[in-house]
């Protein structure tokens, strides 16, 4: 071909290197990770976007970065469901593991400005929405209130109590809990997650509703959210597929004509209207 | 650049003198009762008069399987990109035309420098097709006739090839390996037209009853009709309609380590939407898991999701290799499409 332009190309397939600086296993399933790039640059992602995470030998699998893009290094949590995911589990503070990213797009950090936030969050679907939350609240003042819902399965698979806790002890937060089964040491809502959204208190007609969840929630949170007239444009959702690649080539996440790595994992819900495969 | 008429009597020469050249030649090549892309040792082994190869020849710019870069158990990644120069002889039009679709599809965004490597080192001699296969449908795919992506394009007319070198490359291969040929005269370019025109029709198997343009329209109607359930009742989800088409480009990517446990490989493979687990992620959540759904997937894929990243171009050529390769015989995208235009009616 002429004009070849590949001498002066990256591979976008390599990763970079990053070293586990902390881990911690939340539940039974979760770990989190803090990492740092070995270059030293930071990550350079936004709220909402994700990382292909290589563990040398086992593979590659993209992951949510959990952390806000104002926080010093960044942080992953891996649910141990595949092999990669095993694997990073098996990792300790020191180890390495290859970094590609961040990619895809972003939750609405400038359109929401000013606006009420509501994120519905389900099970590790919080790992995601954690990532904007924190966001938020390091600049607490430019946007509206901010109410939180959270539904996990069951009592033993909470994770980030602290962290719930502490956003919970906050004014200008609000935290709606919910379990799916009761439990002995549990005194707040029991239900799925959609059982709380009558409770929430912000003009839903007007706020940002952020929503990442299991894919069987989506349904249903969108459902409750027609019901209250929550326009479609207002609602972001994080959509979870099987981004190998990262780059829109491999195929494997694409829904309808969109690739989730490249369109999303966000998408504003309007713009789902031609993807059927999406929800 | 220039276009010489090359004799049939002296063809075997100037095709002897490309595989003397320093660079690996691939060329068509009978297998059994089939043809197939292969290295080329002999001049006498190369059939520019074959129907259809058994693979595209993709596989030299996507390969099977292929090595994307080595590492370090614990250490760094090294990319690994090839440097092999290759001539590839015999592409037909519509292969090439698929081509020219995966080099928009690996240089757009994000540019992919193993395929696109590989592109650049590869000098593409393409030839016109002489006889029609069983199952080509290009004629209505309007890829019967290529213009560009080539380095240099054989036309058999009778007597002699005309070979048209449309590149710097090509150009300087022309001059190398057939130095003694003929300019083309005004006769010769005639035949060549007639061949074009003849091709334009006649490589028809299956017609298809629309212009090719109206395909993008006619699936925006089309999602829940009632043919992707009855067509897909009996796929195997083997996978073989995306192995065998020259547009298909997914691929997976998978670890291989040593024995040592301390270095290996990372690979990418080709894959395919139609293979049961394509959309499948970890915990077992399968996005695409109704047969009905993926074999969908596919013909949306041809006719609506690629052309509108490649400005509107159908990603179907109309090679014919899905409808040979399908043993329900389901996988003609001609025969999804006409139904879904009756039924429009």
């Amino acid at each position: 071909m002429a004009n070849c332009k590949c001498a002066e190309k990256k591979d976008i397939y390599l990763p970079e290197l990053a070293t586990v600086t902390k881990q911690q296993l939340l539940n039974d399933t979760e770990m989190y990770l803090h990492l740092q790039l070995d270059s030293g640059e930071h990550l350079g992602h936004t709220a909402g976007q994700f990382v292909e995470v290589s563990v040398a030998g086992m593979g590659e699998a993209p992951i949510s970065v959990s952390s806000s893009p104002t926080q010093e290094g960044f942080e992953l949590v891996v649910r141990n469901v595949g092999s990669v995911s095993n694997a990073i589990h098996g990792l300790t503070a020191g180890s390495k593991v290859g970094i590609r990213g961040a990619y895809g797009t972003t939750y609405p950090i400038e359109e929401a400005k000013g606006k009420d936030l509501v994120f519905i969050c389900g099970g590790i679907g919080l790992v995601p929405q954690r990532s904007f939350i924190n966001y938020v609240l390091d600049n607490r003042s430019d946007y509206g209130s901010v109410t939180i819902l959270q539904g996990t399965k069951d009592y033993t698979q909470r994770f980030f109590t602290d962290e719930l806790a502490a956003w919970n002890d906050r004014d200008d937060v609000t935290l709606l809990e919910t379990i799916d089964e009761a439990h002995p040491d549990w005194d707040g809502n029991v239900g799925v997650v959609t059982t709380l959204i009558p409770k929430i208190e912000a003009d839903l007609t007007k706020a940002a509703v952020l929503v990442c969840g299991p894919p069987i929630m989506y349904k249903f949170v969108l459902m409750a959210m027609a019901e209250k007239n929550v326009p479609d444009k207002n609602i972001f959702v994080n959509l979870e597929r099987r981004m190998k690649c990262g780059v829109g080539k491999c195929g494997h996440c694409q829904i309808n004509e969109a690739y989730v790595c490249q369109s999303g994992p966000v998408f504003r819900y309007s713009d789902l209207e031609t993807i059927p495969e999406a929800i | 650049m220039s276009i010489k008429k090359i004799n049939k009597d002296v063809f075997g020469t100037v095709v002897a003198n490309i595989i003397a050249g320093d660079n690996d030649v691939v060329g068509v090549q009978a297998k059994a009762d089939k043809f197939a892309f292969g290295p080329l040792e002999s001049a006498d082994d190369l059939r520019l008069d074959y129907d259809v190869t058994l693979l595209p020849p993709k596989k030299y710019f996507l390969p099977q399987v292929e090595t994307l870069m080595t590492y370090e158990v614990g250490g760094g990644y090294q990319s690994k990109i090839s440097d092999k120069k290759l001539v590839l002889v015999g592409v037909h039009p519509y292969d090439m035309i698929a081509i020219n679709q995966m080099d928009e599809l690996f240089s757009q965004d994000e540019f992919d420098t193993h395929y696109m490597t590989r592109r650049c080192n590869t000098t593409v001699i393409a030839c016109d097709v002489v006889t029609a296969s069983p199952n080509v449908f290009a004629s209505s795919m309007k890829t019967a006739t290529v213009k560009k992506g080539y380095d240099i394009l054989l036309t058999d007319i009778g007597d002699a090839y005309l070979a048209d070198a449309a590149t710097e490359k090509g150009e300087a291969l022309l001059k190398a390996s057939a130095a003694d040929a003929a300019d083309a005269t005004d006769d010769d370019l005639a035949k060549r037209k007639a061949v074009w025109d003849k091709n334009e029709e006649a490589l028809n198997q299956h017609k298809l009853n629309c212009d090719v343009s109206e395909l993008p329209n006619l699936l925006d109607d089309a999602y829940d009709h009632p043919v992707w359930e009855e067509k897909a009742a009996t796929c195997y989800s083997c996978g073989s309609c995306n192995l065998t088409c020259p547009t298909c480009y997914c691929f997976d990517v998978q670890d291989d380590v040593e024995w040592s446990l301390k270095s290996g490989k990372r690979c990418r493979a080709w894959d395919g939407c139609l293979l049961q687990n394509f959309a499948t992620v970890a915990g077992d959540h399968n996005f695409r898991e109704k047969r009905q759904d993926r074999f969908r997937h596919r013909l949306y894929r041809k006719a609506k999701y690629v052309p509108a990243k490649i400005g509107g171009q159908i990603a179907c050529v109309g090679c014919g290799r899905c409808v040979t390769a399908c043993i329900p015989d389901i996988a003609n995208p001609v025969a999804v499409y006409n139904r879904l235009l009756e039924d429009k009616k």
